[in-house]
């Protein structure tokens, strides 16, 4: 077998030099590529030669995109970069107010709008083959049509009180969430483990010479479930979900304080995912990113729907090794309720734990009397009050212990 | 056997072994195999990732190591191991002759023979055909530290065993990574491969996919069949039929002589396509028959 033979930079260097700015808008355009895939994509690009543009794609594609997510915007990218003339029309078109009306009834599709504002970003430091003057035109443009692109409202962190921050922080980051380690696969040592470690017994022994003087013992390594938290975050329930984001801050940062991973959810109209968002250190900078992220902040309510998402999109993702799953929501849900039902059995199935916290909970006498609440409550684990401080005090017990029913038992009485 | 020289050979390559192949593939194969880098292969349950690395293996007449990954994964399953209970016995055995020179002893006990080797060691080790191929399965069900433990060995194509030092292949084995996506596979190890989402063939080339796995179907009915499932995946399914979910399928329906699709004999096999059961009862009474004649009228024109 001969040595794969030696790779030569492509002589034009014109075309290393593209490869390059086109990283480079990737780059902008969110996609992770440090200056070792360019390299790898200029030799790439190297080794497959240069004949066909399907072919030169797909080199490119192997090279730059690790998510499926990136997919789109790379093909878009790809499009506008190694122009295709009609498609370039078209974005301009699309992005020139003078022209929209023409080109409305085809919106955006996924990605185009990432792509352009990448490519257009900094035109003025002629890193790319555009002329300024309509660089500029197409990029206020587009941060017009940001804003406009989603009716509904993004909630102003700054309401929330000082007083109120302060009170949340210090009790939360006091909180801990005490849960029952998991055992797992891998053995650790231990002196009175049940089982023997050959392993360690004998590398004791061969530096006694072969002498085994006592037997080394291993135990089953234990893990800690991950816990994964969808949050309501829809008009009724705002006020509380800032102050949950908080509390769920707290507990995603919390190193070694019980969970592996915490992942985080929001919903009103549509599922979002902040897990990104809580792992920055600042809890303000983490819930304005969350905020910011979630487009639907204090609209509407559409849990069957959103639940629907999230077990078709997430649960296998999130929940494969086992995950508890604090729903909190107020339940408050006018859609179909068998729909709804039917995507909460799949939850809970789903889940090693489902927990419900609703608010509603706080008022004395509260039945059970809205078809959402009615169609979910059968389908939880556990069902508590979640309105205050204290209430997310309960709530660390009730993790802890997986007999607590909290009051599902009085209100499915009343169902 | 050499490895392929252009784009076009690794099609061929792969489509003698039986997998029908798209051009975008082929190409991330190739590079693949020219490059010596990794590939990152990520896509649906189903859509023939793991065949990939069989042909490719069988059709350049490499060996197959696979390494199947779960969680607790860990470094002596992957990589070597001691074989302890012959490691004791040996000290036993010098101690009963009395022939106890511990150096001896010791450079013994730590050699080739009493070394157990696991899919990646046995990878990085010279093969009388060339390096073979290395599958490691489900990346994503491994937990971090060992994809951690597998930055070394993908990038290098070395293992460090501490009694022994430090192994390096020869030549480079071909790998081929998948994953489910059941969880995210951190970047560090993205960043060393070629990456490529394997997504779900067009009508055409699962035609063509379903005529070289189940060759003794009518050609209609295969035509049926892709068709039924391609409309099937366009439906909100929690979980889409794969290629092999539609090869199951052809087999199961061939082993009943089936020669025409109809709802009642969907009903019945519906198990070999749909493996949720919210997703088989959506399918009870009229929407199967209601799928089947949409999939039949797209059918018409061609």
């Amino acid at each position: 077998m001969p040595e794969t033979p030696q790779i030569q930079l492509p002589e034009t260097p014109q075309l290393a030099q593209n490869i390059t700015h086109f990283a480079r808008a990737l780059r902008q355009a969110g996609l992770p590529i440090g200056p070792g895939r360019v390299v790898d994509a200029v030799q790439a690009v190297a080794a497959a030669g240069f004949t066909s543009r399907l072919d030169f794609y797909w080199v490119l594609h192997a090279c730059f995109v690790s998510k499926p997510e990136h997919r789109v915007v790379f093909s878009q990218m790809f499009r506008l970069y190694w122009r295709d003339p009609q498609f370039l029309e078209h974005m301009m078109a699309m992005l020139m107010p003078a022209v929209r009306g023409v080109q409305d009834e085809r919106p955006a599709r996924p990605g185009e709008k990432r792509a352009a504002e990448a490519l257009l970003h900094g035109t003025q430091a002629d890193q790319v083959p555009f002329d300024g003057e309509l660089g500029t035109e197409i990029e206020f443009d587009a941060s017009l049509t940001m804003s406009a692109e989603e009716k509904l409202r993004t909630l102003d962190f700054e309401q929330m009180s000082t007083d109120e921050v302060a009170q949340a922080k210090r009790i939360l980051s006091q909180m801990t969430l005490p849960v029952q380690p998991l055992q797992c696969r891998r053995l650790m040592a231990a002196v009175r483990g049940p089982r023997p470690d050959w392993r360690r017994t004998l590398r004791d022994a061969a530096r006694q010479g072969g002498e085994i003087q006592s037997m080394a013992r291993a135990k089953r390594r234990l893990r800690w479930p991950n816990l994964v938290v969808i949050c309501d975050i829809s008009g009724s329930m705002s006020q509380y979900s800032r102050i949950i984001l908080h509390f769920l801050h707290a507990v995603s940062n919390a190193q070694g304080a019980g969970w592996a991973r915490v992942h985080g959810f929001t919903f009103g109209t549509r599922l979002t995912n902040i897990t990104r968002h809580l792992a920055q250190r600042d809890v303000d900078a983490a819930v304005a990113a969350a905020g910011a992220e979630a487009q639907d902040w204090e609209g509407g309510t559409r849990i069957g729907q959103c639940l629907h998402d999230f077990n078709r999109d997430w649960s296998r993702r999130v929940m494969g090794q086992g995950a508890v799953v604090l729903l909190i929501t107020d339940g408050l849900d006018r859609d179909d309720p068998v729909a709804l039902a039917h995507e909460m059995q799949r939850l809970q199935l789903s889940a090693r734990r489902l927990i419900w916290l609703n608010p509603l909970l706080r008022w004395q006498g509260f039945a059970p009397k809205a078809q959402g609440i009615r169609a979910m409550l059968p389908h939880v684990d556990s069902f508590r009050a979640g309105h205050s401080i204290a209430s997310l005090k309960d709530l660390a017990e009730v993790i802890s212990n997986p007999d607590d029913h909290g009051e599902k038992a009085r209100l499915m009485a009343q169902l | 056997m050499q490895k392929p020289d252009t784009i076009e050979q690794v099609q061929a390559l792969l489509t003698g072994q039986g997998y029908v192949c798209g051009r975008a593939l082929a190409v991330v194969v190739f590079l693949a195999l020219k490059l010596g880098r990794p590939l990152f292969l990520e896509g649906e349950a189903g859509v023939g990732k793991t065949e990939i690395a069989k042909a490719l293996a069988a059709g350049l007449n490499r060996r197959l190591i696979r390494l199947q990954c779960y969680e607790g994964l860990d470094a002596s399953s992957a990589v070597y191991e001691w074989n302890f209970p012959a490691q004791m016995i040996a000290i036993r055995t010098a101690e009963a002759t009395g022939a106890a020179d511990r150096g001896a002893l010791q450079a013994e006990l730590f050699s080739d023979e009493f070394l157990i080797e696991r899919p990646l060691l046995q990878a990085m080790r010279p093969d009388q055909h060339g390096a073979p191929v290395l599958l490691i399965d489900e990346m994503d069900r491994t937990d971090e530290p060992f994809e951690a433990f597998l930055l070394e060995a993908l990038s290098d194509f070395q293992v460090t065993i501490p009694e022994l030092g430090t192994i390096q292949a020869a030549e480079p084995p071909i790998v081929i990574l998948t994953s489910n996506r059941t969880r995210e596979v951190h970047d560090a190890l993205k960043r060393r491969c070629l990456y490529h989402w394997v997504d779900y063939p067009d009508f055409q080339r699962e035609v063509e996919i379903l005529q070289a796995r189940a060759p003794d179907i009518s050609a209609r009915l295969r035509r049926e069949v892709v068709g039924f499932v391609q409309a099937l995946r366009r439906e909100d399914l929690f979980k889409k039929p794969g290629v092999a979910e539609t090869i199951d399928w052809a087999n199961c329906l061939l082993a009943l002589d089936v020669i025409d699709l109809s709802p009642e004999v969907i009903a019945d096999t519906l198990g070999a396509i749909l493996k949720y059961q919210d997703d088989i009862s959506r399918l009870q009474g009229s929407e199967a028959k209601r799928i089947l004649d949409q999939a039949r009228a797209d059918l018409e024109p061609t």
